[in-house]
């Protein structure tokens, strides 16, 4: 895919770091705001494809190569499923998906056990996903136009 | 205000169906889509508007890619003779649907007026339970984890369909 | 009960683009029209007149909230639609590769 005009892209470089930082910061805050991984996800993807867009797929140094965010996407769902299973080694009533952190004060940052982790794991898996989606369509278009 | 952006929603959609042009069409269920993030901000939904709001979008970038790529033509509509049995035999399984509905809208309460009574069990000890303020994210990590493993799993293998159907040479040839 | 009839009808016009239409794009189309009318009604059932959204904070202790369990579950749904919605668009664009149409009839009257 061949990038925008530079009115485009200057503006997709600044906008870009922006929306990234905002994803990021609703994946973080999921459990004390709106948010959560899934949105986050979506966000951080969002940010993506505006620079894929903008730029066209070469400038990312994404090279036509969908497997960086394949790899990605699969670690993720494993760490998903490493984190779950953890809480059946620890203790004394092992169970899947146990939540055995400190719950801490509700309304901090640092609180609520294993929910921030699992939100990072989901975010990262959901970006990653849409990304993979997105520039499976791009390499369609690239092969069809060559 | 709830009942104006449904009316507005069905007719985009009946809009987008009937549309000559397949561009107008994908445009047209923006509507559909844009209208359902302030029905969910309505409903006191900020998470769902916030998720909703960013997949329509990229869903529209999508549609348009893959509209752009092919053809904009839409197909010619074609009378066959069996119309009318159609139109008849559409209109008798439309009344039996409503009627059925209306059977299982009965056994609900009136809207907006009481939750179901499973929802004490969530809210009360909720925050309690999980630690999180955020009692969407409680639900979703903690009393329903098994749940979101199963859409996250759902979720890898329909990207993994995405790559299969797309990819037009085996890995290996190159 | 009206908001619930509304949303029926959104459902049955996807409906009608599923089972009469002859472009699978717009197959597509009434496909996601289902699901959203779908969302909206789980939504409907979890809503409660001057309830806030779940979220505790220290002002809104003893205030009513509307039903966290399908706001949950839709969450989710609506992402598992975008990629399923991608799938489908998938298999559709390598129908037109393989045959230069999006018309169902046709593909089913090429099948040699």
């Amino acid at each position: 895919m061949k990038g925008m005009t530079i009115i485009v892209k200057k503006v997709s470089e600044i906008l870009c770091g922006v929306i990234f930082l905002y994803g990021i910061y609703i994946v973080l805050h999921g459990h004390l705001t709106p948010g959560g991984g899934f949105a986050g996800g979506v966000i951080i993807a969002g940010a993506f494809i505006l620079l894929i867009i903008a730029n066209g797929s070469e400038k990312v140094s994404l090279k036509r190569k969908e497997t960086g965010t394949s790899f990605t996407e699969s670690g993720a769902i494993l760490a998903f499923l490493a984190v779950a299973a953890s809480g059946m080694v620890v203790g004394t009533v092992g169970l899947f998906f146990k939540n055995y952190l400190p719950k801490g004060h509700i309304g901090r940052l640092l609180s609520a056990g294993f929910i921030p982790v699992y939100n990072i794991v989901v975010g990262i898996e959901v970006s990653a996903a849409l990304i993979t989606v997105f520039l499976a369509f791009v390499i369609f278009r690239e092969e069809v136009l060559k | 205000m709830l009942l104006v952006i449904l009316v507005l929603m069905i007719g985009g959609a009946i809009f987008s169906l009937e549309a000559r042009d397949l561009l107008s069409a994908v445009v047209a269920y923006g509507i559909v889509g844009f209208g359902l993030v302030i029905c969910f901000l309505i409903l006191q939904a900020p998470d769902l508007a916030l998720v909703q709001i960013v997949v329509e979008t990229i869903t529209l970038i999508i549609m348009v890619a893959v509209i752009l790529n092919s053809t904009r033509k839409e197909l010619g509509v074609k009378w066959a003779s069996k119309t009318v049995a159609y139109i008849v035999g559409s209109f008798v399984f439309l009344i039996l649907f409503m009627y059925f509905f209306e059977k299982v809208t009965s056994v609900l309460s009136v809207f907006g007026e009481h939750l179901l009574r499973m929802s004490e069990a969530y809210i009360e000890p909720g925050a309690k339970d999980t630690g999180s303020a955020n009692l969407v994210t409680g639900v979703i990590f903690d009393y329903r984890g098994y749940d979101t493993l199963g859409e996250a799993t759902v979720l890898f293998t329909a990207v993994m369909g995405v790559l299969t159907v797309m990819r037009l040479k085996g890995r290996k040839e190159e | 009960m009206t908001v619930y009839f509304l949303c029926l009808i959104l459902f049955l016009v996807g409906l009608y683009g599923v089972v009469s239409k002859r472009n699978l794009i717009k197959i597509v189309i009434g496909l996601a029209i289902m699901e959203y009318s779908v969302n909206l009604f789980l939504i409907l059932i979890g809503y409660i007149k001057g309830g806030t959204a779940p979220i505790i904070s220290g002002l809104a202790k003893f205030k009513k909230f509307v039903d966290p369990l399908p706001q949950a579950m839709v969450l989710t749904a609506i992402v598992i639609g975008l990629a399923t919605t991608a799938l489908l668009l998938a298999i559709a664009v390598r129908i037109y590769r393989k045959y230069g149409t999006f018309d169902v009839k046709e593909i089913k009257k090429l099948k040699g």
